[in-house]
């Protein structure tokens, strides 16, 4: 492969309609790069599950992958509330989803520790009323 | 166990007629109404039994590769979330059964549970 890929996509607060679809475009992108099956898994879950915590949490912000050679750099920046005790947000089964999350489906307190498990490497800084930063990287050639 | 037999099983009506589902096996299944867990425990290529109906069931369906959904207890899917389905070309099944039924047999004819993997310190 020769440059980065780089993919960068504005995920809109509270649109439950279209998310998804930017972490969709990267998981097919990854998949025509031809990249193994059970590792564009572990990437779309990582973006997959950043994305709908931009739409519940943050009011929208950036989703952003960049495909190298060797791995995936996944990152979610948003200006929202921030994480009050990120030690709390990533134990499994804690949650602060709305109601209409919670509907849907989400708000199961998995989305950060599953983010966490499929990552190879993982970090998030948060500060309150400022935003939140979350970096994920998936690499290609590891289990 | 193919999708068409399954369907019969399941008394299932199947939506998205342009795909031949005889040719679509599912040797195991995940059973789930939080989307949550079904990102974190299913594994991919699982067929996937849920009440969930909104468009988000097909966008995590995408993501593990999952070759079809059921719906159960005569639970009707959105329309965009039908719609997804088509672009994607998942088919949907819509069994009357409860969830507990359906799996039961599944479970009897022989569909395997998905792997589910164990939960990790920290």
């Amino acid at each position: 492969m020769g440059a980065p890929v780089c993919m960068e996509y504005r995920i809109e607060g509270n649109d439950f309609m279209e998310a998804g679809a930017a972490s969709n475009n990267i998981k097919k992108t990854l998949k025509m790069l031809g990249i193994e099956s059970a590792i564009c898994t572990r990437a779309a879950i990582v973006t997959y599950e950043a994305e709908i915590n931009l739409v519940i949490h943050a009011n929208g912000g950036m989703l952003k992958a960049v495909i190298s050679e060797d791995k995936i750099e996944i990152t979610a920046e948003d200006k929202g509330p921030g994480i009050p005790d990120i030690k709390k947000a990533m134990t499994e089964g804690f949650t602060t989803a709305s109601n209409q999350a919670r509907e849907m489906g989400f708000g199961a307190g998995m989305g950060l520790p599953n983010i966490k498990r499929n990552s190879d490497a993982f970090e998030i800084e948060s500060t309150l009323g400022v935003g939140t930063v979350m970096k994920s990287t998936v690499f290609f050639n590891k289990k | 166990m193919n999708l068409k037999e399954l369907a019969e099983l399941l008394n299932a009506e199947v939506m998205i007629s342009d795909i031949d589902i005889s040719e679509i096996e599912v040797p195991y299944a995940y059973a789930c109404d939080l989307m949550s867990d079904v990102l974190a425990f299913c594994s991919p290529g699982s067929l996937l039994l849920t009440g969930l109906t909104n468009i988000q069931i097909v966008r995590t369906a995408q993501m593990l590769d999952l070759p079809a959904i059921v719906f159960v207890r005569g639970k009707l899917p959105l329309d965009e979330t039908v719609t997804l389905a088509k672009e994607s070309g998942i088919p949907l099944l819509l069994s009357k059964f409860s969830l507990y039924e359906v799996c039961g047999r599944l479970y009897e004819s022989g569909v395997k549970p998905s792997y589910v993997p164990q939960p990790r310190e920290g």
